[in-house]
Formats: C-alpha cells, structure tokens, sequence
C-alpha cells in the first residue's frame, strides 16, 4: 500500500486529499444536523402538556419488565406461523404463478382460476380474510375444533400466496423465451425445463420484491391475534387488560422490529451486492 | 429405419405459417447419414425456423418430417424423446446462466440420460478439454468470451450423441475475430461422423465443410446441389443474385 503510494502522482495525491477533507466535513455536517433533530425532537416532547402521562402509559419500565415474558413467550407463536407460512406460501405461490405463465389451451380452466385467486386475495383486507377463515371454516362444523393459530396461517398463507405468485409470475415472464427452447432441445421435458431452467431463474430476478414480501408478512402474523391464538400481539393485549397500561404494546412492538432487523438487513446486503455486480458486469 | 441407404433426415412438402406469414411453403429434403448440409439463404427466408421445426420445437403447419424412417411429425411421437436425438446450436448460444459450464454440459446427461453425477461429469470434463475449456468448468457463462460460450454451445449439444446436430447461424452473434475457433470446432465435428444441417451466411465455410448447399428463397429450396456447383456455376438466377451479394 504504502510502495503504491510512493508511486502516485503527485496530482493524484492532491486529488486524495481533497477527497479526504470532502468527506471529513460530510461526516461533520451529518452528525451536527441528527443533534439539531434530536435536540427539536427532545424540546418539543418534554414541553408538550401531556407528554408525562403519555410517558407514563406507554413507556413505563416497571410494566415492560412485567409483560416480557408472556409477550416474548407469545412471539415464539408467531414465528412458529411465520415458519409455517413461507414453507405454504412458497408453495402454493409457486404453483400459481406457473399456472398462470402456462399457454396450453387445455388449461385454460386452470389459468382462469389462478386468475380469479389472485384477484380475489390481492383485493381483499387482510382482517376480512382472517374472519372469513378463522370463523367461516370452523361454522362449517367438518373438522371438529381447529387451532386459532392454525386457522391464522392458513389465511396468511393465502393472502400472500396471492402477492408472492404475481411476483414469480413476473419473475418468469423475465426469463427470454429461448431459455425454455434450449433446455427442450436438450430432451428436457416441460416440467423439467419449468424446475431445472426457468424457476431458478425468475426466482433470482425478483429475489429483492419476495424479501419486501417476506418482511410485511413478518408483521401480518402478528394479526393472526383477531382469532384469539395467544401470539404476542395477544400476549400484550392481556396484560393491558390486567393494568390499563400500554407498556406491553410496545414491547410487543419492539419485539416485531427485532425480529425484522436481521432479514431487513439481509435484504439491504443482497441488494448492495447484486447492485455491484451489475456495475461490475456493465464494466465488462 | 432398416433400409441403410435410406436418408438419416427427410423433409416432405414441409409447410409452416405464423398466423397469415406463409414462412415453409413445401420443403422437400433428404439428408444422408454423415453428410454435412448448409442452408443459405437471405435473412427472414425461413432458415432457423425450418431447423426449429426438425428440432419439433415448432409444429408444422403441413408435410412429414422422417427422422431414421420415424414420422417425427405425427402427434403421437413422444417429442421428448426424438429431441434427445437431435442438437441443435443457436445463433445466441442461449446457454443456462445459472448453472455452471460444466453443468450446463451435463445437464442433458444428469437429467435425460440420467447418468450417474460422477460418468457425467466425467464426460463433461473430456469435452471442456477438447474444446481447451478445462479450466473453465466451475465458471459461470458470463464469465467467457462469446467464442468460448458458443463453443460450450456446441459441446452442450452434441454431449449426449445426437444422431443430427442443428446449427443455426452459430457465428452471427460473434465478433469476427472469434468466428475461426467455432468454425474450427465444426470443421472437427465434420471429421467426427456427425450429421450436420447447419444454417449460415459464412460462405467460405459452408463452401469447404459441405456436402450439399441448400438455397431457401420465399420458403421453398430454389436450388441444392453440391458446393462447387452451387458456388460455382448456379443454374438459378435466384441463387446467383443471392451469392453476388457476398
Ligand atoms: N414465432 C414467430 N412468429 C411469427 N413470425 C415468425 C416467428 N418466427 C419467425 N417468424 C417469421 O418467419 C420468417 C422467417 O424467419 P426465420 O426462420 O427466423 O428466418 P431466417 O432464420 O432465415 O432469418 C420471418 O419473416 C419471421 O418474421
Ligand atoms: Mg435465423
């Protein structure tokens, strides 16, 4: 490093110095203007009139100690729905999403109905899905008693089926049709060609929307609480009931923005990383 | 299929249309076993989609297409099957850009032929070699150069022994220093014993490798014979004004 630098011009040497005392007062001015925000944020709050009871309702240690147990204790509920869901969505999106790229005009019945699922599932309010499900399938009385959570994942499940297959969809549109020709004329059958070619593919071109899907979902199984499975967003609700205190809400909060930390970050890595290799391919 | 003199390859009263685009309008065709035949003709008359239609990736509209005595053409062949017996190269080496080189070699071996991992990659790796793109196995297509992907084009196709191999304008995509070493590698299939039906506008080359030319113009072959004849004295004036051009 320091034999490379010796070789440098001594333009270039300018040229690094100077970028060196631009970035130097970057980092000041940034720092200076996050203490001014912090500084109006802190005035504003303190000084307004019910800030001390707001404080108090929502931000009270003693509760939030109190809640999180049962409120952690309920979030292990979500994840168990959240693990279940990918594995159904996964599934059941994929499968919509190649339905719908079919061209066959004897499936035609198929690709209407995948049509309509969509449409309907992308259309409808989460909640509205959850109640017709969590209440609409245990009236029908065939099952005999089923599982709040169940019932949860099972809505979660089709609702984001329904997003995640548009997505694939798209993804599969992406891929250039003679992709598909080149792996038919190697004796590829059509199923083979649609799992070993174009699946992999599309997937790879989407991957960033199926993560911003994947982490709105991370939140929506907090909803599954509407049907009574004792999540944490229930688990909170419990113990507001007992002390008239929304500490617990924000612990449950909390806890779905800890939970979302390491995907969303992961997101943001894969990103920056398929950015550079674009550029790294651009520069070829 | 008994008959050893019978054509490998035989086209009859080929027809294909696009909606109202009449492309085939009656292909007559025989092609012997190891025999090499060039197809030339303007761009848009019909070349790659009579190589698409052989390769049944496209279905034709009229005619029978015989592939070893078999009516390849009838609905009720297992298209799969008679593909595995066929190659065929693209003009865009349409290689799989997910999968390693080696990979995309194997891939007809591991999932159609269903060899064992290890014999296939074996195969596979004998071929990299031939080609001198050992090296180049655990690489991904974007990695190489258009001359090293066609050439892994080519040796992707012929990997399971097709009977026939289809080459569609191989070299067109190219930047012209490349051409000569997808062209050498042809030129050494030739040698090899390989059936070739190949599509092209590199006259030279069509001239030296072929047994027999074949000029396409408004969908129906206007002339075939051998190159030194087609090249040389062409009877059509078709064909004469098409060559001028070169
Ligand atoms: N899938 C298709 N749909 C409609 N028209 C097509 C299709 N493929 C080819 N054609 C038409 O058929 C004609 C012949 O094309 P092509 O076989 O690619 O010619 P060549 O390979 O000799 O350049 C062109 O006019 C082209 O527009
Ligand atoms: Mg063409």
């Amino acid at each position: 490093m320091s034999r490379d630098a010796a070789r440098l011009s001594a333009t270039e040497t300018e040229r690094r110095a100077y970028r060196k005392k631009q970035s130097v007062r970057s980092v000041f001015v940034s720092c200076a203007s996050l203490a001014a925000f912090s500084f109006a944020v802190y005035i504003t709050l303190s000084r307004s009139e019910g800030w001390t009871r707001v404080r108090n309702t929502f931000f009270d240690p003693h509760y939030f100690a109190d809640s999180l147990p049962s409120v952690f204790h309920g979030l292990l509920t979500n994840l168990r729905v959240l693990f279940f869901a990918v594995l159904g969505v996964a599934a059941l999106g994929t499968l919509i999403a190649v339905t719908r790229t079919t061209v066959s005009p004897v499936l035609f019945p198929l690709r209407a109905l995948a049509t309509v699922y969509t449409d309907i599932f992308r259309g409808m309010p989460m909640i509205i899905v959850l109640y017709l499900i969590g209440f609409g399938i245990p009236g029908l009385r065939i099952f005999g008693r089923i599982d709040a959570t169940l019932l949860g994942t099972i809505a979660v499940i089709l609702v984001y089926s329904a997003y995640v297959a548009e997505v694939i969809r798209a993804g599969i549109e992406a891929v250039h049709p003679s992709q598909r020709a080149a792996a038919r004329s190697l004796g590829l059958t059509h199923s083979q060609t649609v799992r070993i070619i174009v699946l992999p593919q599309a997937v790879r071109k989407v991957v960033p929307a199926l993560m911003n899907d994947f982490v709105a979902m991370q939140k929506d199984v907090g909803l599954v609480s509407v049907l009574g499975a004792i999540d944490a967003v229930r688990s909170a609700q419990i113990a507001v009931a007992k002390s008239y205190n929304f500490t617990p809400y924000v612990a449950a909060g909390l806890m779905f923005i800890l939970m979302s930390l390491p995907f969303i970050h992961l997101t943001d890595w894969y990103a920056a990383r398929l950015k550079r290799r674009e550029q790294a391919g651009g520069a070829v | 299929m008994t008959d050893p003199a019978a054509p490998l390859l035989r086209l009859d009263g080929v027809r294909k249309d696009f909606g109202k685009t009449r492309v085939l309008r009656g292909v007559t065709l025989d092609v012997a076993e190891r025999t090499v035949v060039s197809v030339i003709g303007a761009s848009g008359s019909g070349k790659s989609t009579l190589l698409r239609c052989i390769n049944l990736l496209e279905p034709v509209t009229d005619g029978q297409i015989f592939l070893d005595g078999e009516d390849i053409s009838d609905p009720r062949v297992n298209a799969d099957a008679v593909r595995r017996k066929i190659g065929i190269v693209f003009q865009s080496f349409n290689l799989f850009p997910h999968m390693s080189v080696l990979a995309n070699v194997t891939l007809a071996l591991r999932r159609v032929s269903r060899l064992p991992k290890g014999e296939a990659e074996e195969r596979g790796t004998a071929l990299l070699r031939r080609i001198g793109l050992e090296s180049k196995a655990k690489a991904y297509p974007d990695r190489l150069s258009g001359g090293q992907q066609q050439r892994v084009a080519i040796v992707r196709a012929i990997a399971s022994d097709p009977k026939l191999l289809l080459l569609d304008e191989i070299t067109s995509a190219l930047d012209p220093r490349l051409v000569g070493e997808v062209l050498d590698l042809v030129r050494e299939l030739r040698g090899a014993d390989t059936t070739i039906i190949m599509a092209t506008h590199e006259m030279p080359f069509a001239r030296d490798v072929s047994d027999s030319i074949v000029f396409l113009s408004d969908g129906v072959i206007e002339e075939q014979g051998p190159p030194e004849q087609i090249f040389g004295e062409p009877r059509s004036e078709k064909t004469r004004g098409f060559l001028a051009g070169f």
